[in-house]
């Protein structure tokens, strides 16, 4: 019983599970933003997960391209924002099953992405780490949160950024309201609809980022397999983290923190079994919404198609 | 007026069928374009998917074993989809229930037709049991099942694979194996599913098992009781809770049937071979896409059994078919791609005939006032 111990506190001062977990929580965290979002407009958008790994291909083939970080950045953004396109369009402008364009174009960019991959081999290469002074000298934390690859910083952007545009203007104001109730918002002029469009817009926005971020921050060459179902667990984290974006955050920390143990416990050499280690996360993900999933309450609408006139 | 009404129903066929066809159309263009632009040809890929699913040699033979779990787990998808939940997990349902059926098929091990009998129920228990775990979360803690089913695919491969690496779990014996394959014991012949030969093709029985369970609940779903609940259930919970469907109940047996469903895919994969399901043992990675390929066939039978039929030979066909493109030279994956584009096709015509009625009805109202 004692190894186990030693084990835990080896995990737990070791600097290397920390930086993991930033990186892991990172790219939750840029996916589930943008999910909140979605959420809080009323959409459980599942292809979050095919936005992701869109938007790490489309950044692969930008840089093998151009070379530039920054282009592929750009293409990023695109790729993830031409899936949102698709499940936007389906879902809230022809009223087709959010959930049944979500699972399809999840399969189909995984068919694409893995098609056009042997086609095309994208090239890639990690970007630059940049260490900021004093600060990634905190010991443990510092590395991590302050001495990432320079993709991580964006996020320091993207997150109060999204804080701001759900709480403090008047479209997301009106977005929420759609959300919550769309007849009322509807009856007060709001497009309830064209709102919702754009939330999943801004989903495909954050995902292409995190596609990105996880191609040129975190990973550094793309498979089809790269993101394995971890958009998923982005949706858990805001369902976890009750449709505000600081429980969000607590979310993807939580679950980042399950992903980085089972690497650190591999890493550090203990010996246990890796099969049961891999579904930790996801076991967690499960009993962290089995606990908490009953005591928040979800945006009203959620996942209810809003066609006037019928409710 | 009865003619004008026919008439009028004729149009709205005449509408539908321009949409359908070119909704398809657009998909297999879309296709096309993606298989020129990638330097194919994409007459040898179709006549490469044609070759592999019918022309060749014992090949439509194939596509129909293929083609029998894929309806399964369409068939159980379309229970769930009737009572409005949506279960997304029937990949890691089939593997569950596959497992099941491989551990009390050498656990109890009875005379050989007993024993199939065996394997196939333990099979649904465990495709049920898994759903099972998302219909108590569901029920209980308010978990929504898209996630739970999801997250369930994968914790289930990881348990079935900790399963195959534990010789008192699922292992084969090391003489059954080879030394680091991570294998189940193959079944005894007399414990697989019978597969009579017919015009030099091997058809699987699972077919029969598959297309009679199709039209089974095909009627129990429109012509029963229960059905009815279910269907109440699915268009306006709130209706249904108010004439005593509960639905705790019948919404966690929907799920749970639904996860028997494609728990019995797995056990017909298991105990009824052919060239694509391994070769009656459980192995890493035994699902193979039957799973998501099953729910994919039930939506767009837009949850109909008998459509799901022809449907899911379709998809099979595809799937057979692609193991032959490879040869023309063109990534094999490309049906994965066929498949997403018509899928998502498949989505549009009704979704535009029903905003079309709509509005419609909704200039009629105007007209009225």
């Amino acid at each position: 019983m004692s190894g186990f111990f030693e084990a835990v506190i080896d995990i737990f001062t070791s600097e290397s599970t920390y930086i993991n977990g930033a990186l892991f929580a990172g790219f939750l965290a840029f996916a589930a933003s943008g999910e909140l979002v979605a959420e809080r407009a009323g959409t459980i958008n599942i292809s979050v997960e095919g936005m992701l790994l869109g938007g790490a291909f489309t950044s692969a083939v930008g840089y093998h391209l151009t070379g530039s970080t920054i282009a592929a950045m750009a293409a990023g953004v695109l790729g993830g924002v031409i899936v949102a396109g698709v499940q936007a369009e389906m879902s809230h402008r022809l009223s087709a099953d959010q959930f049944v364009v979500g699972l399809t174009l999840n399969i189909l960019v995984f068919g694409l992405a893995g098609f056009l991959d042997n086609e095309l081999e994208p090239d890639t290469e990690l970007a630059s780490r940049w260490e900021v002074p004093v600060l990634s000298d905190i010991p443990l934390l510092g590395q991590a949160l302050f001495g990432q690859r320079w993709p991580f910083y964006l996020l320091y952007l993207l997150v109060p950024f999204t804080w701001w545009v759900l709480y403090r203007t008047r479209w997301g104001l009106e977005l929420r309201s759609v959300g919550e109730n769309p007849q009322s918002a509807d009856v007060s002029g709001i497009d309830v609809n064209r709102r919702r469009r754009q939330s999943i817009y801004y989903a495909g926005l954050t995902s292409g980022l995190g596609g990105w971020f996880l191609i040129f921050g975190q990973i550094g060459l793309f498979e089809d397999s790269v993101v394995g179902g971890r958009g998923f667990i982005a949706i858990a984290a805001v369902i976890f983290g009750g449709w505000t974006l600081r429980g969000t955050i607590a979310g993807c920390v939580i679950f980042a923190g399950a992903l980085s143990f089972r690497l650190s416990v591999q890493g550090l050499g203990y010996e246990v079994n890796s099969e049961l280690l891999q579904s930790l996360p996801f076991i967690v993900t499960l009993a962290g919404m089995a606990v908490f999933a009953h005591r928040v309450r979800p945006p009203a609408a959620l996942a209810q198609p809003f066609v006037r006139g019928l409710k | 007026m009865t003619e004008g009404a026919s008439s009028q129903r004729g149009a709205r066929l005449g509408e539908w069928l321009f949409l359908y066809g070119l909704s398809i159309l657009a998909a297999l263009v879309l296709s096309a374009l993606l298989v020129e632009s990638t330097g194919g040809a994409w007459r040898s890929v179709v006549s490469a998917l044609i070759d592999g699913s019918l022309r060749k040699p014992a090949r439509w033979g194939e596509t129909l074993g293929t083609a029998a779990p894929i309806l399964l787990v369409a068939v159980g998808t379309i229970v769930s989809g009737r009572a409005g939940l949506i279960n997304i997990g029937q990949e890691g349902q089939l593997l569950v229930g596959a497992a099941f059926a491989t551990y009390f098929g050498f656990l109890i091990g009875g005379p050989g037709p007993f024993n199939v009998v065996v394997i196939l129920f333990f099979g649904v228990v465990g495709g049920a049991l898994w759903a099972g775990v998302a219909a108590l979360l569901k029920f209980w803690r308010n978990v929504p099942e898209v996630l739970s089913t999801l997250l369930l695919v994968t914790v289930g491969g990881q348990l079935v694979a900790y399963g195959l690496s534990q010789s008192w779990l699922l292992l084969a014996p090391l003489a059954d194996r080879g030394n680091r394959n991570q294998v189940s014991s193959q079944l005894a012949d007399d414990n697989r599913l019978p597969r009579p030969e017919i015009f030099g093709n091997e058809i699987s029985f699972a077919v029969i098992l598959a297309v009679v369970a199709a039209v089974l609940v095909s009627i129990l779903l429109s012509r029963t009781v229960w059905g009815f609940r279910l269907r109440m259930l699915g268009r306006n919970p709130r209706a249904a809770q108010r004439s005593g469907v509960a639905q705790t109940r019948y919404g966690a047996t929907a799920l749970m049937l639904s996860g028997g469903f494609a728990g019995l895919a797995g056990a017909a994969m298991l105990a009824g071979g052919g060239f694509a399901f391994g070769n009656y043992q459980l192995v890493p990675g035994f699902a193979t896409n039957i799973g998501w390929t099953g729910l994919l066939v039930a939506l767009v039978a837009r949850e109909k059994a008998l459509v799901a039929i022809p449907v899911a030979f379709i998809f099979a066909g595809l799937r057979t078919g692609s193991s032959f493109v490879g040869a023309t030279g063109v990534e094999g994956r490309i049906t994965d791609v066929i498949q997403g584009f018509l899928v998502l096709a498949l989505l549009v015509p009704p979704a535009v005939m029903f905003l079309r009625d709509r509005r419609r009805s909704r200039a009629a109202a105007t007209d009225r006032a």
